[in-house]
Protein backbone atom coordinates (compact mmCIF):
# COMPACT_ATOMS: atom_id res chain seq x y z
CA UNK A 1 0.00 0.00 0.00
CA UNK A 2 2.70 2.07 1.43
CA UNK A 3 4.80 1.96 -2.31
CA UNK A 4 1.64 2.90 -3.87
CA UNK A 5 2.26 6.47 -2.90
CA UNK A 6 5.61 6.11 -4.91
CA UNK A 7 3.72 6.52 -7.90
CA UNK A 8 2.97 9.91 -9.25
CA UNK A 9 -0.27 9.32 -9.89
CA UNK A 10 -1.65 8.34 -6.66
CA UNK A 11 0.54 10.71 -5.30
CA UNK A 12 -1.47 13.39 -7.71
CA UNK A 13 -5.07 11.39 -6.41
CA UNK A 14 -4.01 11.33 -2.65
CA UNK A 15 -3.50 15.52 -3.03
CA UNK A 16 -6.80 16.07 -5.07
CA UNK A 17 -8.61 13.72 -2.43
CA UNK A 18 -7.71 15.72 0.24
CA UNK A 19 -8.46 19.23 -1.17
CA UNK A 20 -11.85 18.27 -2.11
CA UNK A 21 -12.99 16.33 0.40
CA UNK A 22 -11.95 19.20 2.60
CA UNK A 23 -13.09 22.10 0.62
CA UNK A 24 -16.10 20.45 -0.24
CA UNK A 25 -16.59 20.01 3.36
CA UNK A 26 -16.07 23.53 4.60
CA UNK A 27 -18.29 24.76 2.13
CA UNK A 28 -20.99 22.06 2.61
CA UNK A 29 -21.93 22.93 6.42
CA UNK A 30 -23.09 26.42 4.91
CA UNK A 31 -25.18 24.33 2.73
CA UNK A 32 -26.70 22.02 5.19
CA UNK A 33 -26.98 23.93 7.62
CA UNK A 34 -28.99 26.85 5.27
CA UNK A 35 -30.87 23.67 3.81
CA UNK A 36 -29.17 23.74 0.61
CA UNK A 37 -28.53 20.21 0.24
CA UNK A 38 -29.49 20.19 -3.00
CA UNK A 39 -27.51 22.54 -4.60
CA UNK A 40 -25.07 20.32 -4.79
CA UNK A 41 -26.51 18.14 -7.17
CA UNK A 42 -28.05 20.62 -8.71
CA UNK A 43 -24.23 22.24 -9.24
CA UNK A 44 -22.84 19.16 -10.27
CA UNK A 45 -25.02 18.73 -13.61
CA UNK A 46 -24.77 22.20 -14.68
CA UNK A 47 -20.82 21.03 -14.40
CA UNK A 48 -21.68 18.20 -16.54
CA UNK A 49 -23.55 20.49 -18.97
CA UNK A 50 -20.64 22.53 -18.91
CA UNK A 51 -18.19 19.79 -19.56
CA UNK A 52 -20.18 18.62 -22.35
CA UNK A 53 -19.78 21.79 -24.16
CA UNK A 54 -16.52 22.18 -23.30
CA UNK A 55 -16.04 19.16 -25.30
CA UNK A 56 -18.23 20.35 -28.04
CA UNK A 57 -16.06 22.72 -28.42
CA UNK A 58 -12.61 21.15 -28.72
CA UNK A 59 -11.77 23.05 -25.52
CA UNK A 60 -10.23 22.11 -22.09
CA UNK A 61 -13.59 20.93 -20.30
CA UNK A 62 -12.28 22.95 -17.23
CA UNK A 63 -12.51 26.30 -18.99
CA UNK A 64 -15.95 26.14 -19.93
CA UNK A 65 -17.47 24.34 -17.14
CA UNK A 66 -16.12 26.88 -14.50
CA UNK A 67 -17.98 29.89 -16.26
CA UNK A 68 -20.92 27.80 -16.82
CA UNK A 69 -21.52 26.44 -13.08
CA UNK A 70 -20.88 29.97 -11.59
CA UNK A 71 -23.03 31.16 -13.46
CA UNK A 72 -25.73 28.82 -13.12
CA UNK A 73 -25.23 29.16 -9.41
CA UNK A 74 -25.92 32.97 -9.09
CA UNK A 75 -28.86 32.56 -11.66
CA UNK A 76 -30.23 29.83 -8.79
CA UNK A 77 -29.28 32.80 -5.86
CA UNK A 78 -30.80 35.75 -7.95
CA UNK A 79 -34.03 33.33 -8.54
CA UNK A 80 -33.96 32.91 -4.26
CA UNK A 81 -33.38 36.18 -3.52
CA UNK A 82 -36.19 37.27 -6.18
CA UNK A 83 -39.26 34.77 -5.78
CA UNK A 84 -41.29 33.58 -3.79
CA UNK A 85 -40.12 30.38 -4.97
CA UNK A 86 -38.45 27.79 -2.13
CA UNK A 87 -34.78 27.10 -2.54
CA UNK A 88 -35.47 23.46 -3.94
CA UNK A 89 -37.65 24.78 -6.63
CA UNK A 90 -35.21 26.88 -7.86
CA UNK A 91 -32.21 24.88 -7.44
CA UNK A 92 -34.37 21.68 -9.44
CA UNK A 93 -34.68 24.41 -11.93
CA UNK A 94 -31.43 25.02 -13.09
CA UNK A 95 -30.65 21.78 -12.07
CA UNK A 96 -33.20 20.30 -14.82
CA UNK A 97 -32.09 22.45 -17.23
CA UNK A 98 -28.16 21.82 -16.69
CA UNK A 99 -28.94 18.17 -17.42
CA UNK A 100 -31.53 19.00 -20.80
CA UNK A 101 -28.11 20.92 -21.71
CA UNK A 102 -25.31 18.81 -20.92
CA UNK A 103 -27.66 15.91 -22.61
CA UNK A 104 -27.62 18.22 -25.96
CA UNK A 105 -24.59 18.93 -25.81
CA UNK A 106 -23.14 15.36 -25.73
CA UNK A 107 -25.52 14.20 -28.40
CA UNK A 108 -24.37 17.03 -30.66
CA UNK A 109 -20.96 15.71 -30.19
CA UNK A 110 -20.14 13.01 -32.48
CA UNK A 111 -18.85 9.49 -31.51
CA UNK A 112 -18.57 8.41 -28.19
CA UNK A 113 -17.64 10.43 -25.35
CA UNK A 114 -15.38 8.16 -23.19
CA UNK A 115 -13.63 11.67 -21.20
CA UNK A 116 -17.85 11.86 -20.15
CA UNK A 117 -17.79 8.91 -18.83
CA UNK A 118 -14.72 10.00 -16.47
CA UNK A 119 -16.78 12.82 -15.18
CA UNK A 120 -20.19 11.29 -15.08
CA UNK A 121 -18.35 8.58 -12.00
CA UNK A 122 -15.67 10.27 -11.62
CA UNK A 123 -11.60 8.95 -11.77
CA UNK A 124 -9.90 10.40 -9.22
CA UNK A 125 -6.66 8.29 -11.01
CA UNK A 126 -6.58 10.94 -13.49
CA UNK A 127 -6.26 13.94 -11.83
CA UNK A 128 -3.33 16.17 -14.22
CA UNK A 129 -1.12 18.37 -13.09
CA UNK A 130 -2.87 21.03 -14.22
CA UNK A 131 -5.90 19.95 -12.37
CA UNK A 132 -4.16 20.09 -8.88
CA UNK A 133 -3.01 23.15 -9.89
CA UNK A 134 -6.61 24.70 -10.57
CA UNK A 135 -7.49 23.06 -7.16
CA UNK A 136 -4.83 24.66 -5.42
CA UNK A 137 -5.84 28.08 -6.21
CA UNK A 138 -9.21 27.25 -5.62
CA UNK A 139 -8.25 26.10 -1.53
CA UNK A 140 -6.27 29.10 -1.63
CA UNK A 141 -8.46 31.25 -2.83
CA UNK A 142 -11.50 29.89 0.10
CA UNK A 143 -8.57 29.97 2.40
CA UNK A 144 -8.31 34.00 1.95
CA UNK A 145 -11.72 34.09 2.54
CA UNK A 146 -12.06 32.30 6.23
CA UNK A 147 -11.80 35.89 7.58
CA UNK A 148 -15.20 35.63 6.46
CA UNK A 149 -16.75 32.60 8.70
CA UNK A 150 -17.92 34.50 11.55
CA UNK A 151 -20.24 36.93 9.04
CA UNK A 152 -21.66 33.57 6.91
CA UNK A 153 -22.35 31.89 9.95
CA UNK A 154 -24.19 35.04 11.41
CA UNK A 155 -26.08 34.42 8.19
CA UNK A 156 -26.71 30.86 8.19
CA UNK A 157 -27.84 31.28 12.30
CA UNK A 158 -30.12 34.09 11.69
CA UNK A 159 -30.43 36.05 8.48
CA UNK A 160 -32.61 38.84 9.51
CA UNK A 161 -30.14 39.62 12.72
CA UNK A 162 -27.56 39.63 10.22
CA UNK A 163 -29.23 42.36 8.41
CA UNK A 164 -30.17 43.93 11.28
CA UNK A 165 -26.70 44.44 12.21
CA UNK A 166 -25.70 45.58 8.27
CA UNK A 167 -23.69 42.91 7.61
CA UNK A 168 -23.18 42.12 3.42
CA UNK A 169 -25.48 39.53 3.50
CA UNK A 170 -26.74 39.35 0.13
CA UNK A 171 -23.04 39.71 -1.12
CA UNK A 172 -21.86 37.31 0.78
CA UNK A 173 -24.47 34.66 -0.70
CA UNK A 174 -23.97 35.31 -3.73
CA UNK A 175 -20.09 34.85 -3.01
CA UNK A 176 -20.67 31.40 -1.62
CA UNK A 177 -22.51 30.68 -4.49
CA UNK A 178 -19.99 31.28 -7.02
CA UNK A 179 -17.31 29.58 -4.65
CA UNK A 180 -19.44 26.41 -4.23
CA UNK A 181 -20.03 26.15 -8.27
CA UNK A 182 -15.95 26.69 -7.86
CA UNK A 183 -15.41 23.74 -5.71
CA UNK A 184 -18.30 21.45 -7.25
CA UNK A 185 -16.55 22.04 -10.83
CA UNK A 186 -12.98 21.38 -9.79
CA UNK A 187 -13.97 18.33 -7.53
CA UNK A 188 -16.30 16.91 -10.80
CA UNK A 189 -13.47 14.99 -12.29
CA UNK A 190 -12.72 13.59 -9.05
CA UNK A 191 -15.74 12.31 -7.54
CA UNK A 192 -17.98 12.02 -10.49
CA UNK A 193 -21.33 14.40 -10.89
CA UNK A 194 -23.24 11.59 -9.75
CA UNK A 195 -21.53 11.37 -6.17
CA UNK A 196 -21.25 15.04 -6.24
CA UNK A 197 -23.77 15.42 -3.36
CA UNK A 198 -22.42 13.18 -1.12
CA UNK A 199 -18.94 15.37 -0.90
CA UNK A 200 -20.78 18.24 0.19
CA UNK A 201 -23.19 16.70 2.21
CA UNK A 202 -21.81 13.91 4.18
CA UNK A 203 -18.94 15.18 6.15
CA UNK A 204 -21.07 18.39 7.07
CA UNK A 205 -24.10 15.98 8.49
CA UNK A 206 -21.77 13.91 10.49
CA UNK A 207 -19.99 16.73 12.34
CA UNK A 208 -23.37 17.96 12.91
CA UNK A 209 -24.94 15.11 14.73
CA UNK A 210 -21.54 15.29 16.75
CA UNK A 211 -21.26 18.77 17.17
CA UNK A 212 -22.48 21.62 19.98
CA UNK A 213 -21.51 24.65 18.46
CA UNK A 214 -21.38 25.60 14.62
CA UNK A 215 -17.39 26.13 14.78
CA UNK A 216 -16.84 22.61 16.16
CA UNK A 217 -19.02 21.49 13.08
CA UNK A 218 -16.93 23.36 10.62
CA UNK A 219 -13.64 21.73 11.94
CA UNK A 220 -15.72 18.35 12.26
CA UNK A 221 -16.86 18.12 9.22
CA UNK A 222 -13.22 19.28 7.03
CA UNK A 223 -11.48 16.69 9.30
CA UNK A 224 -13.80 14.12 8.17
CA UNK A 225 -14.14 14.33 4.72
CA UNK A 226 -10.35 14.91 4.08
CA UNK A 227 -9.85 11.99 6.05
CA UNK A 228 -12.49 10.01 4.20
CA UNK A 229 -10.24 10.57 1.30
CA UNK A 230 -7.53 7.86 2.83
CA UNK A 231 -9.93 4.71 3.26
CA UNK A 232 -11.67 5.41 0.36
CA UNK A 233 -8.28 5.68 -1.64
CA UNK A 234 -6.88 2.74 0.32
CA UNK A 235 -9.54 0.76 -0.69
CA UNK A 236 -10.26 1.62 -4.57
CA UNK A 237 -6.64 0.85 -4.73
CA UNK A 238 -6.13 -2.64 -3.09
CA UNK A 239 -9.64 -3.69 -4.58
CA UNK A 240 -9.86 -2.02 -8.11
CA UNK A 241 -13.20 -0.51 -7.18
CA UNK A 242 -13.68 3.18 -8.39
CA UNK A 243 -12.44 5.98 -5.81
CA UNK A 244 -15.30 8.20 -5.51
CA UNK A 245 -17.53 5.23 -4.70
CA UNK A 246 -15.00 4.03 -2.43
CA UNK A 247 -15.14 7.49 -0.67
CA UNK A 248 -18.52 8.33 -0.37
CA UNK A 249 -19.16 4.55 1.07
CA UNK A 250 -16.51 5.29 3.29
CA UNK A 251 -18.37 8.74 4.53
CA UNK A 252 -21.94 6.60 4.67
CA UNK A 253 -20.37 4.09 6.99
CA UNK A 254 -19.13 7.17 9.26
CA UNK A 255 -22.67 8.55 8.78
CA UNK A 256 -23.95 5.33 10.37
CA UNK A 257 -21.64 5.46 13.04
CA UNK A 258 -22.25 8.73 14.00
CA UNK A 259 -26.05 8.32 14.33
CA UNK A 260 -25.23 5.47 16.28
CA UNK A 261 -22.87 7.16 18.51
CA UNK A 262 -25.77 9.43 19.39
CA UNK A 263 -28.19 7.10 20.08
CA UNK A 264 -25.75 5.55 23.36
CA UNK B 1 -32.21 69.67 21.97
CA UNK B 2 -31.81 65.65 21.36
CA UNK B 3 -33.33 64.14 18.64
CA UNK B 4 -36.24 61.88 19.39
CA UNK B 5 -35.80 58.18 19.73
CA UNK B 6 -37.98 57.28 16.91
CA UNK B 7 -39.79 59.97 14.59
CA UNK B 8 -42.12 58.80 11.12
CA UNK B 9 -44.04 60.68 9.13
CA UNK B 10 -46.15 59.97 6.62
CA UNK B 11 -44.53 56.23 6.91
CA UNK B 12 -46.06 53.43 4.98
CA UNK B 13 -45.14 50.27 3.96
CA UNK B 14 -46.81 48.25 1.01
CA UNK B 15 -46.26 44.58 0.01
CA UNK B 16 -47.50 44.45 -3.58
CA UNK B 17 -50.87 45.43 -3.61
CA UNK B 18 -51.10 44.80 0.26
CA UNK B 19 -50.78 47.47 2.42
CA UNK B 20 -49.36 46.76 5.93
CA UNK B 21 -48.86 50.35 7.17
CA UNK B 22 -50.92 53.20 6.20
CA UNK B 23 -49.60 57.11 6.66
CA UNK B 24 -47.59 56.07 10.43
CA UNK B 25 -47.08 59.65 12.32
CA UNK B 26 -45.47 58.61 15.63
CA UNK B 27 -42.81 60.25 18.21
CA UNK B 28 -41.11 58.52 20.94
CA UNK B 29 -39.24 60.59 23.19
CA UNK B 30 -36.25 59.02 24.38
CA UNK B 31 -36.45 57.23 27.30
CA UNK B 32 -40.02 56.18 26.33
CA UNK B 33 -41.12 52.56 27.01
CA UNK B 34 -43.39 51.79 24.45
CA UNK B 35 -45.51 48.77 24.59
CA UNK B 36 -47.55 47.94 20.72
CA UNK B 37 -50.29 46.60 20.64
CA UNK B 38 -52.38 45.15 17.83
CA UNK B 39 -54.10 42.51 16.56
CA UNK B 40 -52.81 39.92 13.85
CA UNK B 41 -51.18 41.22 10.70
CA UNK B 42 -51.87 45.03 12.07
CA UNK B 43 -47.63 45.67 11.00
CA UNK B 44 -46.14 45.41 14.20
CA UNK B 45 -43.64 43.62 13.02
CA UNK B 46 -43.52 45.19 10.07
CA UNK B 47 -43.34 48.78 11.84
CA UNK B 48 -40.11 47.41 14.07
CA UNK B 49 -37.96 46.53 10.88
CA UNK B 50 -38.35 50.10 9.58
CA UNK B 51 -36.62 50.89 12.30
CA UNK B 52 -33.69 48.43 12.18
CA UNK B 53 -33.95 49.26 8.21
CA UNK B 54 -35.18 45.80 7.37
CA UNK B 55 -38.58 47.26 5.48
CA UNK B 56 -37.08 45.51 2.57
CA UNK B 57 -37.43 42.31 4.67
CA UNK B 58 -35.12 39.57 2.85
CA UNK B 59 -36.16 40.91 -0.88
CA UNK B 60 -38.46 37.92 -1.23
CA UNK B 61 -41.91 38.68 -2.21
CA UNK B 62 -42.21 40.83 -4.92
CA UNK B 63 -41.97 44.58 -4.53
CA UNK B 64 -42.35 46.73 -1.62
CA UNK B 65 -43.20 49.95 -1.33
CA UNK B 66 -42.08 52.34 1.39
CA UNK B 67 -43.12 55.89 1.47
CA UNK B 68 -42.82 58.51 4.17
CA UNK B 69 -39.69 59.29 6.29
CA UNK B 70 -38.29 57.31 9.70
CA UNK B 71 -35.46 58.56 11.65
CA UNK B 72 -33.40 56.91 14.74
CA UNK B 73 -32.13 58.92 17.23
CA UNK B 74 -32.37 61.65 14.49
CA UNK B 75 -30.64 59.47 11.72
CA UNK B 76 -32.12 57.17 8.73
CA UNK B 77 -32.30 53.77 10.59
CA UNK B 78 -29.31 52.56 8.07
CA UNK B 79 -26.89 55.35 9.26
CA UNK B 80 -27.45 54.38 12.92
CA UNK B 81 -24.51 52.41 14.41
CA UNK B 82 -25.75 49.36 14.76
CA UNK B 83 -24.49 49.06 18.51
CA UNK B 84 -27.47 51.39 18.91
CA UNK B 85 -29.73 49.39 18.80
CA UNK B 86 -30.80 46.01 20.77
CA UNK B 87 -33.33 43.69 19.15
CA UNK B 88 -35.25 40.61 20.05
CA UNK B 89 -36.99 39.09 16.96
CA UNK B 90 -40.45 37.44 17.23
CA UNK B 91 -39.22 33.65 18.26
CA UNK B 92 -41.30 32.11 15.84
CA UNK B 93 -38.60 32.57 12.17
CA UNK B 94 -35.74 30.94 14.07
CA UNK B 95 -33.99 27.95 12.92
CA UNK B 96 -33.39 25.87 16.59
CA UNK B 97 -31.68 23.33 14.28
CA UNK B 98 -28.60 25.52 14.58
CA UNK B 99 -25.72 24.01 16.49
CA UNK B 100 -25.33 26.66 19.29
CA UNK B 101 -24.58 26.91 22.98
CA UNK B 102 -26.57 29.52 24.33
CA UNK B 103 -23.45 31.64 25.87
CA UNK B 104 -22.49 31.81 21.92
CA UNK B 105 -26.02 33.65 21.16
CA UNK B 106 -25.21 36.25 23.52
CA UNK B 107 -21.64 37.02 22.53
CA UNK B 108 -23.13 37.26 18.85
CA UNK B 109 -24.98 39.95 20.03
CA UNK B 110 -21.66 41.60 21.24
CA UNK B 111 -19.58 40.70 17.88
CA UNK B 112 -22.21 41.64 15.26
CA UNK B 113 -20.56 38.33 13.70
CA UNK B 114 -20.45 34.59 15.21
CA UNK B 115 -18.17 33.68 17.48
CA UNK B 116 -15.45 30.96 16.20
CA UNK B 117 -13.59 31.10 19.49
CA UNK B 118 -14.78 33.01 22.96
CA UNK B 119 -12.60 34.99 24.62
CA UNK B 120 -12.37 35.28 28.22
CA UNK B 121 -13.63 38.57 28.63
CA UNK B 122 -16.46 38.27 26.24
CA UNK B 123 -17.28 35.26 28.27
CA UNK B 124 -17.56 37.49 31.46
CA UNK B 125 -19.30 40.08 29.92
CA UNK B 126 -22.06 36.95 28.50
CA UNK B 127 -22.36 35.79 31.88
CA UNK B 128 -23.13 38.97 33.38
CA UNK B 129 -25.81 39.58 31.30
CA UNK B 130 -27.15 36.04 31.55
CA UNK B 131 -27.09 36.28 34.90
CA UNK B 132 -28.18 39.47 35.08
CA UNK B 133 -31.76 38.34 33.49
CA UNK B 134 -32.08 35.28 35.34
CA UNK B 135 -30.70 32.62 32.96
CA UNK B 136 -26.98 32.23 34.29
CA UNK B 137 -27.51 28.82 34.42
CA UNK B 138 -28.60 27.70 31.06
CA UNK B 139 -25.13 29.40 29.56
CA UNK B 140 -23.55 26.09 28.27
CA UNK B 141 -26.66 24.79 26.91
CA UNK B 142 -27.61 24.17 23.45
CA UNK B 143 -30.17 26.13 21.85
CA UNK B 144 -32.40 23.50 20.27
CA UNK B 145 -32.67 22.28 24.01
CA UNK B 146 -34.34 25.89 25.25
CA UNK B 147 -37.85 25.97 26.49
CA UNK B 148 -39.51 29.15 24.64
CA UNK B 149 -39.31 31.26 27.89
CA UNK B 150 -35.94 30.14 28.31
CA UNK B 151 -35.07 31.39 24.55
CA UNK B 152 -36.59 34.69 25.48
CA UNK B 153 -34.29 35.21 28.37
CA UNK B 154 -31.02 34.37 26.60
CA UNK B 155 -32.33 36.82 23.51
CA UNK B 156 -32.73 39.19 25.83
CA UNK B 157 -29.50 39.10 27.12
CA UNK B 158 -28.22 38.89 23.67
CA UNK B 159 -30.10 42.38 22.91
CA UNK B 160 -28.66 43.98 26.27
CA UNK B 161 -24.94 42.70 26.27
CA UNK B 162 -24.42 45.71 23.88
CA UNK B 163 -25.64 48.24 25.54
CA UNK B 164 -28.32 49.92 23.65
CA UNK B 165 -29.94 53.32 23.74
CA UNK B 166 -33.26 51.60 21.77
CA UNK B 167 -34.43 48.25 22.78
CA UNK B 168 -36.52 46.74 20.22
CA UNK B 169 -38.51 43.96 20.82
CA UNK B 170 -41.08 41.84 19.11
CA UNK B 171 -43.59 39.81 20.95
CA UNK B 172 -40.63 38.39 23.87
CA UNK B 173 -43.42 37.55 26.42
CA UNK B 174 -45.03 35.03 24.02
CA UNK B 175 -44.37 31.33 25.43
CA UNK B 176 -43.16 32.62 28.55
CA UNK B 177 -44.86 31.92 31.58
CA UNK B 178 -46.88 34.69 34.05
CA UNK B 179 -43.78 35.24 36.45
CA UNK B 180 -41.54 35.08 33.82
CA UNK B 181 -43.04 37.98 32.30
CA UNK B 182 -43.16 39.80 35.54
CA UNK B 183 -39.10 38.92 34.98
CA UNK B 184 -38.83 40.68 31.79
CA UNK B 185 -40.69 44.07 32.61
CA UNK B 186 -38.83 43.75 36.05
CA UNK B 187 -35.24 43.62 33.99
CA UNK B 188 -36.47 46.18 31.25
CA UNK B 189 -37.62 48.17 34.06
CA UNK B 190 -34.07 47.90 35.42
CA UNK B 191 -32.14 48.35 32.50
CA UNK B 192 -34.01 51.42 31.63
CA UNK B 193 -33.52 53.14 34.79
CA UNK B 194 -29.79 52.58 34.97
CA UNK B 195 -29.44 53.78 30.95
CA UNK B 196 -32.10 55.62 30.19
CA UNK B 197 -32.84 53.49 27.41
CA UNK B 198 -35.78 53.61 24.93
CA UNK B 199 -38.13 50.62 24.86
CA UNK B 200 -40.45 49.56 22.07
CA UNK B 201 -41.70 46.27 22.40
CA UNK B 202 -44.61 44.35 21.06
CA UNK B 203 -46.86 42.61 23.22
CA UNK B 204 -50.58 41.15 23.18
CA UNK B 205 -51.12 41.33 27.45
CA UNK B 206 -52.58 44.60 27.54
CA UNK B 207 -53.08 44.46 30.89
CA UNK B 208 -49.33 43.78 31.55
CA UNK B 209 -48.62 46.69 28.90
CA UNK B 210 -51.21 49.48 31.12
CA UNK B 211 -49.16 48.82 34.41
CA UNK B 212 -45.56 48.89 32.58
CA UNK B 213 -45.81 51.34 29.62
CA UNK B 214 -45.38 54.87 29.64
CA UNK B 215 -46.96 54.87 26.49
CA UNK B 216 -49.16 52.00 24.71
CA UNK B 217 -49.20 52.96 20.63
CA UNK B 218 -52.14 50.89 18.94
CA UNK B 219 -51.18 50.05 16.26
CA UNK B 220 -54.10 48.23 13.19
CA UNK B 221 -52.06 49.01 9.49
CA UNK B 222 -52.83 52.64 10.86
CA UNK B 223 -52.20 54.61 14.20
CA UNK B 224 -55.68 53.82 16.49
CA UNK B 225 -54.24 55.48 19.65
CA UNK B 226 -51.44 56.68 20.91
CA UNK B 227 -50.53 58.20 24.28
CA UNK B 228 -50.41 57.15 27.98
CA UNK B 229 -52.26 53.80 28.89
CA UNK B 230 -54.92 55.22 30.78
CA UNK B 231 -56.05 57.72 27.66
CA UNK B 232 -55.54 55.26 25.15
CA UNK B 233 -56.96 51.97 26.28
CA UNK B 234 -59.75 52.82 27.93
CA UNK B 235 -62.62 50.31 26.81
CA UNK B 236 -64.74 53.29 24.79
CA UNK B 237 -61.41 54.48 22.82
CA UNK B 238 -60.94 50.73 21.80
CA UNK B 239 -64.79 50.13 20.74
CA UNK B 240 -64.37 52.70 18.56
CA UNK B 241 -61.26 51.83 16.71
CA UNK B 242 -61.83 48.19 16.92
CA UNK B 243 -66.10 48.14 16.47
CA UNK B 244 -66.01 45.84 19.40
CA UNK B 245 -63.88 45.22 22.20
CA UNK B 246 -64.49 42.24 24.31
CA UNK B 247 -62.75 39.13 26.41
CA UNK B 248 -62.86 37.09 23.45
CA UNK B 249 -60.23 39.52 21.70
CA UNK B 250 -57.92 39.14 24.56
CA UNK B 251 -58.75 42.96 25.25
CA UNK B 252 -58.78 42.38 29.36
CA UNK B 253 -59.04 46.01 30.64
CA UNK B 254 -57.64 47.49 34.01
CA UNK B 255 -61.56 47.50 35.86
CA UNK B 256 -62.73 45.11 33.83
N1 LIG C 1 -42.00 40.64 3.30
C1 LIG C 1 -43.33 40.59 3.23
N2 LIG C 1 -43.95 40.36 2.05
C2 LIG C 1 -45.29 40.29 1.95
N3 LIG C 1 -46.13 40.46 2.97
C3 LIG C 1 -45.61 40.68 4.18
C4 LIG C 1 -44.18 40.76 4.38
N4 LIG C 1 -43.96 41.00 5.69
C5 LIG C 1 -45.18 41.06 6.27
N5 LIG C 1 -46.17 40.90 5.37
C6 LIG C 1 -47.61 40.95 5.64
O1 LIG C 1 -47.88 42.19 6.25
C7 LIG C 1 -48.83 42.02 7.28
C8 LIG C 1 -48.31 42.59 8.56
O2 LIG C 1 -47.28 41.76 9.01
P1 LIG C 1 -46.61 41.93 10.44
O3 LIG C 1 -46.01 43.29 10.53
O4 LIG C 1 -45.70 40.79 10.62
O5 LIG C 1 -47.87 41.82 11.40
P2 LIG C 1 -47.92 41.68 12.98
O6 LIG C 1 -48.66 42.88 13.46
O7 LIG C 1 -48.69 40.43 13.28
O8 LIG C 1 -46.51 41.63 13.50
C9 LIG C 1 -49.14 40.55 7.37
O9 LIG C 1 -50.36 40.31 6.73
C10 LIG C 1 -48.01 39.89 6.63
O10 LIG C 1 -48.44 38.73 5.98
MG1 LIG D 1 -45.40 40.16 14.33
Amino acid sequence: MLEALQLPFMQRALLAGLLVGGLASYLGVMVVQRRLSFLGDGLAHAAFAGVALGLLLHQEPLWVAIPFAVGVSLAITWVRERSSLSDDTAIGIFFAMSAALGVLFMSLRQGFAPDAVAYLFGSILTVTPTDLWVMGLVALGVAALLPLWPDWAYATFDRELALADRRPVLLHDYLLAALIALVVVVSVKVVGIVLMAAFIVIPAAIARLLSQTFAAMTLGAVGIGAFSVLPGLAAAYLFDIPAGSAIVLTQALFFLLALGLRRF
Amino acid sequence: MTAAAVEMKGYSVRFGDFRALQEVNLTVPQGAFVAIVGPNGAGKSTLLKALLGLERGSLRDGPTQVSGTVRVMGLPPRQVPPGWVGYVPQVKGFDRSFPALALEVVVSGLRRRWPFLITAPERKKAEEMLDRVGALALANRRLGRLSGGELQRVYLARSLIREPRLLLLDEPATGVDVVGEADLYRHLEAYQAERGATILMITHDWEAAQHHASAVLVLNRRVVGYGPPERVLCHECLSQAFGHVGHEHGLVLKGD
